[in-house]
C-alpha cells in the first residue's frame, strides 16, 4: 500500500466534492484547495470534460484579466460554482471568523482579516469550508467575530452559502434548513468519540457515516507527478514541504 | 516636449505628506518596496493605508516603523509565511485603527470615485460584523422597481478618494504610459487617486499605443504625475511577469519581525545596506 500524507488525503477528499463543477476558484492561503481543483481539472481532461480553475494567487492558472475585482464580479454573476473559505474560528451555524479572537474592540489575537468572504459566502453556490486544525479552539460554539454569516434572512440576496466543512479529521455537510452540520466521514485513525470531544459545537451524525476514502493509484500518480509541480508555481513552500519539489 | 516628468525616488517620497491617505497595492500588483524603504527612512507619520485589497510586508514594515495611524484592508498577512506580526501586535495593543473591510468593498469604494458618484452598492456583507463596525456604511432598501429584488436590503459604500498612490511597474513607454498588464486594479487605484507616482524597472523607447496588444495593457500617462526608474524596485516582493517573490527574504523577515526588537534589528540592516 502507498503511504499517503494527510495533506494528500485531504486534497483527494476535496477533489471528490468538485467533480460536478464547471468553474472552481481558489483564493488566498489555500494550497490544499488549489491542488484539489487542479487535480480535478486534470482528471476531467482525461474524461474529455472541460473544467475551468482560477487560482487567484497564480499567474498561470488564472482566467481573469480585469484585475482583482473580477473574482467578485464573476462570482456575483453566478459564474463560479465552488469557492473555499477558511476561518480562525468556524461555529456550529457555519459563521466564519477570519479577524481575531476576543471582543473586537479589545482583540486578544489578531489574524489577517476577512478577505473576500463577506461577498463570496453569499453568492457562490457551493462554499467549502476548509480548516486543517480540528480542535475546540477552531470549531467553536459561537465565533467571536462574524466575517461572513452562515445563513441570512429570507429577504437578503443569497444564492450561495456553506455546503461542506473539511478538517484534517472529518468531513461535515451543512444542513441549511436545520442550520447545523452533519458528520459524513472521519479520518481512518479517528473515532466518533474523539471527533465529538474535539468539536466545539453540536452536530448531527449521518446514518451512513464512513471513513475518508483512500485515493487510487492513478490519482496519486497525477497528484505527485503533475499537480505537485503546478502547485509549486504559486505555493512553493507547501509544494516543497509535501512533495519536495 | 517630454510627455512625462521623470523624478528621482526621493522626489516621489517628498510627495507623500504626513496624514495622507495612501493607496497600497496587493502583493500581486507591483509593490513599490524601494520607495517604501525611503519613505520609512524619511520618517513619515500618521499615514492612512488604503489596501486594495490587502497588504503584506509593505504594510507590516510601515506599521512596525511607526508610520501608520490607520489602515483599511481586507487582510494584512505574510501569506505562506504566516501572520503579519507588526500589524497584529499594533492592532492588539490598540496602536493603530483598523477599518476592517472585505475585498469587493475596497474595490467598490474606489469604483465610486472612478465614476465620481457618491456611493456604490454591494451585495453580501449584511449580517456580518464587518458591517456592524463600519459606521460609514449604510443599508437601504433597493429603490429600483425594474431591477434587482423588491424589498431587498442593499449595502451602500461611500466613495473613497486617495491622496496619493505609488506602485511599481515593469516598464514605461517613451510617452509615460505605464505597463500594468492584467493588473487592472492599478488602474482603479490610479483613477481614484489625486496624485499617482510610478517606480519602474525601465523606460522603453517605444509607444505602447502603436500596437493594440500593448495599448490594452497600459495605464495612460494622463493619470500619472511622475515616474522614477528604480531597478529591482519591488524586491523582495514579486513583480508579475518579471521576477518572483524572494521567499527566503520574506521568511527571514517573518521570523525577525515576531518581536519589535527583532524587527528593528532587521530594519537597520534592510534600510541602510
Amino acid at each position: 500500500m502507498i503511504e499517503l500524507k494527510r495533506e494528500e488525503l485531504l486534497i483527494s477528499e476535496l477533489a471528490d466534492l468538485l467533480v460536478n463543477d464547471k468553474h472552481i476558484a481558489v483564493g488566498a492561503a489555500s494550497p490544499i484547495p488549489g491542488a484539489a481543483a487542479l487535480l480535478v481539472k486534470e482528471e476531467s481532461k482525461l474524461q474529455n470534460n472541460r473544467l475551468r480553475v482560477t487560482i487567484l494567487h497564480s499567474n498561470k492558472y488564472n482566467n481573469f484579466t480585469d484585475g482583482a475585482r473580477e473574482l467578485f464580479d464573476c462570482a456575483a454573476q453566478g459564474r463560479i460554482d465552488t469557492f473555499f473559505l477558511g476561518g480562525v474560528q468556524i461555529d456550529g451555524e457555519a459563521n466564519i471568523n477570519l479577524v481575531g479572537t476576543g471582543s473586537y474592540e479589545k482583540i486578544e489575537k489578531r489574524f489577517p482579516g476577512s478577505f473576500g468572504s463577506a461577498l463570496m459566502y453569499f453568492v457562490v453556490p457551493q462554499i467549502i469550508l476548509f480548516r486543517e486544525e480540528h480542535s475546540p479552539r477552531t470549531l467553536v460554539d459561537k465565533v467571536d467575530f462574524i466575517s461572513a454569516p452562515g445563513f441570512s434572512d429570507e429577504n437578503i440576496y443569497r444564492p450561495g452559502g456553506p455546503k461542506f466543512l473539511l478538517t484534517n479529521r472529518a468531513l461535515f455537510k451543512f444542513n441549511k434548513q436545520k442550520k447545523r452540520f452533519c458528520l459524513l466521514k472521519i479520518h481512518n485513525n479517528e473515532s466518533l468519540e474523539n471527533i465529538i470531544k474535539l468539536t466545539g459545537f453540536k452536530f448531527d451524525v449521518d446514518d451512513k457515516i464512513t471513513k475518508m476514502s483512500i485515493p487510487n493509484k492513478t490519482r496519486i500518480d497525477i497528484l505527485r507527478n503533475k499537480i505537485s509541480y503546478m502547485v509549486s508555481e504559486f505555493y512553493p513552500e507547501f509544494a516543497d514541504r509535501i512533495w519536495g519539489v | 516636449m517630454k510627455q512625462f516628468d521623470e523624478l528621482s525616488l526621493l522626489e516621489i517620497v517628498d510627495e507623500v505628506k504626513d496624514g495622507d491617505l495612501i493607496g497600497i497595492p496587493a502583493d500581486y500588483s507591483g509593490v513599490p518596496m524601494m520607495f517604501t524603504k525611503e519613505l520609512i527612512k524619511k520618517g513619515v507619520k500618521d499615514l492612512k493605508l488604503y489596501c486594495l485589497p490587502l497588504t503584506t510586508i509593505q504594510g507590516d514594515m510601515l506599521i512596525g516603523s511607526g508610520c501608520v495611524s490607520e489602515i483599511e484592508a481586507a487582510a494584512v498577512t505574510l501569506g505562506e509565511f504566516g501572520l503579519a506580526p507588526r500589524f497584529s501586535e499594533a492592532v492588539e495593543a490598540g496602536h493603530i485603527l483598523i477599518k476592517d473591510s472585505t475585498c469587493p468593498a475596497l474595490h467598490a469604494q474606489l469604483q465610486a470615485t472612478e465614476k465620481s458618484v457618491p456611493f456604490m452598492p454591494l451585495r453580501g456583507v449584511i449580517g456580518s460584523d464587518i458591517h456592524k463596525y463600519r459606521k460609514d456604511w449604510q443599508v437601504i432598501e433597493n429603490p429600483m422597481k425594474c431591477s434587482g429584488h423588491k424589498n431587498e436590503p442593499i449595502l451602500l459604500l461611500p466613495a473613497v478618494q486617495l491622496d496619493v498612490l505609488i506602485f511599481h511597474a515593469p516598464c514605461v513607454d517613451k510617452n509615460g504610459n505605464i505597463q500594468i498588464g492584467r493588473r487592472r486594479e492599478l488602474a482603479t487605484l490610479s483613477h481614484a487617486s489625486k496624485k499617482v507616482f510610478v517606480t519602474t524597472e525601465k523606460i522603453l523607447d517605444i509607444d505602447f499605443f502603436d500596437n493594440e496588444l500593448s495599448a490594452a495593457t497600459c495605464l495612460p500617462a494622463l493619470y500619472v504625475d511622475g515616474i522614477s526608474v528604480v531597478e529591482n524596485g519591488a524586491w523582495p516582493c514579486a513583480l508579475p511577469g518579471v521576477y518572483g517573490q524572494d521567499n527566503d527574504e520574506i521568511k527571514k523577515y517573518s521570523i525577525a519581525a515576531k518581536t519589535q526588537k527583532g524587527f528593528e534589528d532587521y530594519m537597520k540592516n534592510y534600510l541602510f545596506t
